[in-house]
C-alpha cells in the first residue's frame, strides 16, 4: 500500500476497511500516483490500523476506537503503536500543517486572535511532560447493568511524552476577562452523520485547569509529530480529567463566561450521578455532574496474564499507578484475593500527572491457581476498590483493582 | 376486460402501472440510498439500501457486519450502519428500554432520523439478540491464554 500503482488499486484497498469514509471523493479522484494522504498512509493495513501494534483491540472502526491490553502498556513512556484511540467523529482528511491556525475567541476573550502553528512554536516557550491520558469510560465493560458505548476493558490509558506550549501562556497573550470560567475547544474532525454544522465533540476545561503548568497545546508526542489519530498537528492535553477534554485537531478555543456548552459537554456525556444511585437507576440529566477528576488506578503490565511458573520460581511483577489528584503514595499486591496485601516498590512521578512505576517480587506458597491483584493508594488515602465502584448510567470511572492469572505447577 | 374498448384498456393498464410505480416508490422510500461507492463520503442522512443480506450469512452471523442473523437484520443494517460501525451495536447489551433510550439519544443529538413503524421491529431485534447477560459484580477471569514464563 506504500506506493499504489494506480487509482483503481487504491480505491479497491479502501474497501477493505471502512477507511473509505475518511476520504472525500474529490481527494480520491485527485490523488496523484504514489501519493497517499496522511490519514490513509497511517491507516495502511486494516489488521493494524494507524500502524498500531497487532495485539491492539479494535472496538469500533467507524468512528475508530482501539484499546491496548495491559501487557502492551509495559513501557514507562507509551509508544505510539500502543496508545489507545478514542474518536467521536471522523478523522480530518485534509491537514495542511503550513496553513494550520489556532483562533482564540469567545465572550470572555479580550480579543479574537489567530496564530499560525509556526507562530505558536516560535513565540511561546516549549515544555515537555509525561502525561497520562485515560478515557473516562475505561473499564466500562465491567458495569452491570451494562452501560452503553464502547466497551473498554483496561486499555484506554496511556502516558506519552507530550511537547507543546502552555495554554496559560497563549491565553495571557490574548488576554482573558475576569469573568472567564471555561475554555471550550473546536477540532477539525467531522460528525459521523457528515453534517458540516455538527461537531462530533467540543468539550473543554475550567479556567483553573487551563492555567496549570502541565496543560498544553501540544504539537509533538514522544519527540515526533503527533500521529494523525492522536490529534496532529495540534491538540489540547489536560491530564487528570477524562481524556475527552484533551481535544484533538484543535483550530479554535473559546474563552467562555459560562461552562462550555459544546457537543458532549452536558450530561449525560462524561457525567456521573451527583449522588450515588442503585445500579440500573434512571438518572435525570440535571442530577448528573460532569467528571473533573480521574480516580486512583493501576495496571500490572508484566507479566502478561496467564503465566505458568514452576514450583519455587519467583515472579517479578511490574506496572504503573496514576491518579487525577496529586500522587500515588502506596502500592500493594495480593495473591489471596485481598485477604493480605504486600507492598510494592514505588517510584515517584517524573512530573505531575505522569504515571508512577511499581515492582515486586512474589513467592508463591504452594502449587495452584493464583490471581495477582494490584491496589494503588493516593496521598489522601483513596485507594482502588476490588469491585467495580459506584454504578453510573454511562459506565465511567471504573478504577477497580487490576488482576492477572498465574499458575504454579 | 374483453368488453371494454381498446383505448380504455390501454388507459387502465397505464394507470395500473403508475399505481405500481407509486407503490414501489413508497415501499423503497426509506431505501433510496445505495451503499457508498468505494472511497465515497457523503451525508448519512437516510438508511442504506440493503440487498442480498441472506447470501452473506455464515453460521448465523452476517459476515460483513458481525450482526446476528435474525428477523430484522436488514433493518438494523440499513438504519444503524449508515452512520457508525456495526461494532458499536454488537459490543453493547441492553434491554428494550435501554435500546430505545439509545435511539432517542441519537435522534435528539446525533441526526438519527425517525424510524417510524420499523422502530418496533428494530427494538425486537436488538432486545432479543443483544440483551444484557448477568455477569455478577466481578466474574472470574476468563479466556486466559496460558504460557510458560521463563525465569
Amino acid at each position: 500500500m506504500k506506493n499504489p500503482s494506480n487509482r483503481r488499486h487504491f480505491i479497491k484497498r479502501t474497501t477493505l476497511s471502512s477507511l473509505g469514509a475518511l476520504l472525500g471523493a474529490e481527494i480520491v479522484y485527485a490523488l496523484p500516483e504514489g501519493y497517499l494522504p496522511l490519514a490513509l498512509s497511517q491507516e495502511k493495513d486494516p489488521a493494524t490500523p494507524f500502524g498500531k501494534h497487532e495485539e491492539m483491540v479494535v472496538l469500533n472502526d467507524q468512528p475508530w476506537n482501539v484499546e491496548a491490553q495491559a501487557h502492551l502498556l509495559d513501557d514507562v513512556v507509551t509508544p505510539a503503536d500502543k496508545m489507545f484511540i478514542r474518536n467521536n467523529g471522523i478523522i480530518p482528511e485534509n491537514i495542511a500543517v503550513d496553513k494550520w491556525t489556532l483562533t482564540i475567541k469567545g465572550e470572555s476573550s479580550r480579543q479574537e486572535k489567530t496564530y499560525s502553528l509556526e507562530e505558536l512554536k516560535a513565540k511561546f516557550s516549549q515544555h515537555s511532560y509525561h502525561l497520562v491520558l485515560e478515557c473516562g469510560g475505561n473499564g466500562r465493560s465491567e458495569f452491570y447493568p451494562p452501560a452503553d458505548g464502547n466497551q473498554w476493558t483496561v486499555g484506554a490509558v496511556s502516558c506519552a511524552k507530550w511537547t507543546g506550549i502552555r495554554l496559560r501562556d497563549v491565553l495571557q497573550d490574548v488576554g482573558i476577562q475576569d469573568n472567564a470560567v471555561y475554555i471550550g475547544y473546536y477540532g477539525a474532525d467531522t460528525h459521523l452523520s457528515r453534517d458540516p454544522n455538527k461537531n462530533p465533540i467540543s468539550r473543554g476545561i475550567p479556567i483553573s485547569k487551563a492555567m496549570e503548568d502541565q496543560t498544553l497545546l501540544a504539537f509533538a508526542m514522544n519527540d515526533r509529530d503527533i500521529p494523525i489519530a492522536h490529534g496532529h498537528p495540534l491538540r489540547l492535553i489536560a491530564s487528570g480529567f477524562p481524556a475527552s477534554v484533551s481535544g484533538k485537531w484543535i483550530h479554535t478555543l473559546a474563552v467562555r463566561d459560562r461552562v462550555h456548552d459544546g457537543e458532549k459537554m452536558a450530561p449525560p456525556s462524561y457525567a456521573v450521578p451527583c449522588e450515588p444511585v442503585e445500579p440500573g437507576t434512571n438518572v435525570a440529566n440535571e442530577n448528573m455532574c460532569t467528571i473533573d477528576k480521574m480516580p486512583v488506578k493501576s495496571l500490572i503490565t508484566y507479566p502478561k496474564s496467564g503465566a505458568i511458573l514452576r514450583e519455587n520460581q519467583k515472579l517479578n511483577i511490574r506496572g504503573h499507578a496514576w491518579t487525577g489528584s496529586q500522587n500515588i503514595s502506596k502500592m500493594a499486591y495480593s495473591i489471596d484475593f485481598g485477604a493480605t496485601w504486600q507492598s510494592c516498590n514505588l517510584r515517584p512521578a517524573v512530573n505531575p500527572y505522569a504515571w508512577q512505576q511499581f515492582e515486586a517480587e512474589i513467592d508463591f506458597p504452594q502449587k495452584g491457581y493464583y490471581e495477582v491483584w494490584a491496589k494503588a493508594t493516593d496521598n489522601e488515602g483513596n485507594s482502588q476498590p476490588m469491585l467495580p465502584p459506584g454504578w453510573n448510567p454511562k459506565g465511567y470511572l471504573n478504577n477497580a483493582c487490576h488482576r492477572i492469572a498465574i499458575k504454579v505447577s | 376486460m374483453q368488453h371494454l374498448p381498446g383505448n380504455l384498456r390501454l388507459l387502465m393498464g397505464a394507470g395500473l402501472l403508475v399505481l405500481m410505480l407509486i407503490g414501489f416508490g413508497i415501499y423503497f422510500q426509506s431505501f433510496t440510498e445505495a451503499p457508498p461507492a468505494d472511497g465515497e463520503i457523503r451525508n448519512a442522512d437516510k438508511p442504506l439500501a440493503v440487498e442480498g443480506v441472506e447470501n452473506e450469512i455464515k453460521d448465523g452471523i452476517h459476515e460483513p457486519t458481525g450482526f446476528i442473523a435474525s428477523e430484522g437484520l436488514d433493518l438494523v443494517i440499513a438504519h444503524c450502519t449508515a452512520c457508525h460501525s456495526a461494532k458499536l451495536v454488537t459490543q453493547n447489551r441492553a434491554d428494550r428500554e435501554g435500546w430505545k433510550k439509545m435511539i432517542r439519544w441519537m435522534q435528539a443529538t446525533q441526526n438519527l432520523w425517525e424510524l417510524g413503524e420499523q422502530e418496533e421491529a428494530i427494538l425486537d431485534y436488538l432486545s432479543e439478540n443483544y440483551a444484557p447477560v448477568k455477569t455478577g459484580r466481578r466474574p472470574p477471569l476468563t479466556d486466559i491464554e496460558w504460557y510458560e514464563l521463563k525465569e
